[in-house]
């Protein structure tokens, strides 16, 4: 059993959970991910370390509540514990002094972006980030982005706070602005993701994503997480999570992650009905 | 019970017995163990089949040189605790090995009566003898030597190092074993189905070993969580012993196998066997939906023969083989092809995929494929299929499973260098010896041989398990100059 030390919403079904894990605290990089599993009947899914406290032996993970296990996990308290946590896994990002670099968090992919804006500032960049959200209470971490930027932006869809559209537009306006770009990493769902390939591809950015496919063990023994990049099928557990942007077939991807969809749903109407029976009581 | 007196002829009269089994028709919904044991009875009666041969070449047949003759003269003297303790002297985990060994390729192979008769049914008897140890409760602890102060980390529980781990433990060293998985036990957990070895039996096996003062630590993956070289500079280990299995499915490389619905062997069976995705959503892992598809697995060894008949239980319409050679060449135990076709499994042989098709929304729906012949023996001495022209067909299915095999996990061989891996990613070591290129490491199972079976990987441990005694204590005979 592994202790949560703390849970706090960050933003609405946004949770941070900080855990109790010594050797995983001592040993991440960014760009890595931990398999964790809330209970007995669990299911095992990878989610990428958002920080980490290696005196303390504590890791963090950045939660949004989408299907039934997320939502398991962000109504865990400090306190409560967790069946399993394994990790960290994949390679970690690689890391160098591109120059100017752009970090680029889409929603909760955010917390993803937000290590690796760090370790691209400790290696010297010029670190801009984006930071997009929907609408404004559904931004997170924008101190913590500011902290690590040279210049730091939001987005949000609806305008309701910082710049009034999507991460690729204020990246392109970026580009057309005349800076130079050497390097951009952009997590986030898979549209905005393809969308970054396609504004940095003409200018033959250097482009960096970060994939979430289905995944069971993580360490490369089912095949389950295969994605196509560069026409080859590669395992985004052992061989990613981060991949060329321009090479990601983000088709099959999405594709590949429909694949429980039906079963997803059932999960998720049956925990909702538990839920609202515990209300009850 | 002592044996009754019996001729020579007598006991050559007695036919082999069968070990009763769940009827097909009834087995295939559910996940219960096909073979049912046998009586007691049953049991003395086979074991007085056994002529104890002065020179019994069924222990040479046998990897780890079980006592056969031994074990089974007990038997039929109705000593069954005494049959199973004798087991014990030379394999650890018999209930196991007597569910999954091939023996007709090894110690019934090897049997006298196999000429003219039919061999003594060794397998069932070993099952039989561990099954009644176990059960009656009295299952006798080996005696473990005082402490020698020397530790040593087994990495990955499965046969090759939960074997190691047991003799090593017996031997007085403090052995600490290292699993991945959230679950003990490697591929006998993950990949062996519940209806060919029941997961109750391997966790009393890991009882025993618990009980001996084998310390387990899961969550565990070694290369990531904790490199080999931290385990002797941090941890403080003498020796290290690597039997990760063969972890990193082979895909075929051909058309469409990203469509959803293609899956390989390890994933469609860990999800079955150890996520339970059979019982979702109690179980919160889901697995493909196979009621009233078509699925088709892909290969001819005892994985595809597990995923088929799994596929079939899951209540698949028309559960397939595809398989490019013949019912001859197919390297699945001739048992489990034999249960397979009495499930109704369909076997699609001399057929080769060349694509999988899909719809729009490229879910699978077809496999193109090949009608194949048989050629001239290749390398592996079976004859070589080639593809006959012009003789294309589609086969309908809504599933796929891959189960051509395994390639070698790049984890240990990233993070350390300095061991020495074939051209296929294997660990290189010394066959006498396990013993690595890296000074105290050593290595097998799948990791060094490939895919390969259960009581290969139980030997390669207790070989590794010797070694690592002899240089530890320092009584070694300059095995470590290689």
């Amino acid at each position: 059993m592994y202790k949560i030390v703390s849970a706090i919403f960050l933003a609405e079904n946004i949770k941070k959970i900080e855990i109790e894990a010594p050797r995983i605290a001592k040993k991440r990089k960014a760009g890595q991910f931990v398999m964790l599993r809330v209970n007995e009947n669990g299911e095992r899914v990878p989610l990428t370390i958002a920080g980490s406290d290696p005196e303390k032996g504590t890791i963090s993970i950045i939660v949004q509540g989408m299907g039934k296990t997320t939502r398991e996990l962000n109504s865990k308290e400090a306190g409560d514990t967790i069946s399993d946590i394994v990790g960290p896994l994949g390679t970690p990002s690689h890391i160098e002094n591109f120059g100017t670099a752009v970090s680029i968090g889409g929603g909760v992919g955010t917390a993803i972006a937000y290590p690796t804006a760090v370790a691209l500032k400790e290696a010297g960049n010029y670190v801009i980030t984006i930071n997009g959200a929907r609408t404004k209470d559904l931004v997170i971490l924008e101190n913590e982005m500011k902290a690590v930027s040279d210049e730091a932006y939001i987005t949000t869809d609806d305008g309701s706070y910082g710049f009034h559209g999507f991460v690729t537009q204020k990246l392109q306006e970026l580009i057309d602005s005349g800076k130079k770009i050497d390097f951009v990493l952009a997590i986030g769902p898979i549209p905005m993701m393809k969308a970054v390939a396609e504004v940095t591809r003409p200018y033959g950015i250097r482009t960096v994503v970060s994939l979430n496919p289905v995944m069971i063990d993580g360490t490369g023994m089912c095949g389950g997480c295969r994605v196509t990049v560069g026409g080859e099928t590669r395992f985004a557990c052992v061989d990613g999570p981060e991949f060329d942007a321009h090479q990601v077939d983000f088709r099959n991807l999405s594709d590949r992650n429909k694949l429980y969809l039906a079963e997803e749903k059932q999960s998720n109407e049956t925990f909702s009905h538990r839920c609202r029976l515990g209300d009850r009581n | 019970m002592s044996e009754k007196k019996i001729t020579a002829k007598e006991r050559l009269a007695i036919p082999r017995q069968e070990m009763p089994a769940q009827n097909p028709a009834e087995r295939i919904h559910n996940f219960n163990e096909v073979h049912l044991g046998y009586s007691p009875e049953t049991a003395q009666m086979e074991a007085m089949r056994c002529i104890q041969c002065k020179d019994p070449v069924c222990i040479k047949g046998c990897p780890v040189n079980i006592k056969i003759d031994q074990f089974i003269k007990l038997i039929a003297e109705g000593d069954f605790l005494g049959a199973a303790r004798k087991i014990k002297e030379d394999n650890v985990l018999p209930a196991i090995c007597g569910r999954v060994c091939p023996q007709e390729d090894q110690c019934e192979k090897t049997c006298v009566l196999t000429k003219k008769y039919t061999p003594v049914a060794i397998g069932n008897l070993e099952r039989f003898a561990a099954d009644y140890e176990r059960e009656s409760g009295n299952v006798e602890l080996p005696l473990v030597k005082p402490s020698t102060g020397k530790k040593v980390a087994v990495i990955g529980s499965g046969p090759a190092g939960l074997s190691c781990a047991n003799d090593l433990i017996q031997l007085g060293h403090a052995v600490t074993v290292f699993e991945a998985l959230h679950e003990l036990g490697g591929v006998l957990m993950y990949g062996i189905p519940e209806f060919r070895l029941p997961k109750e039996i391997v966790r009393a096996e890991l009882e025993g070993l618990k009980k001996l003062g084998v310390q387990f630590v899961t969550n565990s993956v070694v290369g990531r969580s904790v490199t080999v070289d931290e385990l002797f500079e941090e941890e403080g280990f003498d020796a290290v012993f690597i039997g990760v299995g063969a972890g990193l499915p082979w895909f075929m490389g051909i058309a469409g196998e990203n469509l959803l619905g293609v899956y390989s062997a390890n994933e469609f069976l860990t999800r079955v066997n150890l996520m339970k995705s059979y019982d979702f959503p109690v179980h919160d892992t889901p697995v493909f939906n196979c009621k009233g598809k078509n699925v088709a697995v892909f290969g001819g060894g005892n994985t595809a023969m597990d995923a088929v008949r799994t596929a079939k239980r899951l209540g698949a319409e028309h559960a397939y083989i595809v398989y490019r050679r013949s019912l001859a060449e197919m390297p699945a135990r001739e048992e489990e092809i034999h249960h397979a076709q009495k499930e109704g499994i369909e076997f699609m042989l001399l057929m080769n995929p060349v694509e999988f098709i899909g719809n729009d929304q490229q879910w699978l729906t077809g496999v193109k494929l090949l009608r194949m012949e048989l050629g001239e023996p290749d390398d592996s001495g079976r004859r070589k299929p080639v593809p006959v022209p012009g003789s294309e067909l589609i086969l309908p299915i809504d599933m796929a499973v891959i189960s051509i095999g395994n390639g070698s996990n790049p984890l240990i061989k990233q993070t350390t260098p300095d061991i020495e891996v074939s051209r296929k990613d294997t660990i290189v070591v010394d066959i006498n010896t396990m013993a690595t290129s890296k000074e105290n490491v050593y290595a097998g199972g799948d990791i060094v041989t490939g895919g390969a079976t259960v009581i290969l990987a139980m030997g390669a441990g207790r070989t590794a398990a010797k070694a690592i005694h002899e240089k530890l204590m320092g009584t070694s005979q300059g095995f470590e100059e290689w």
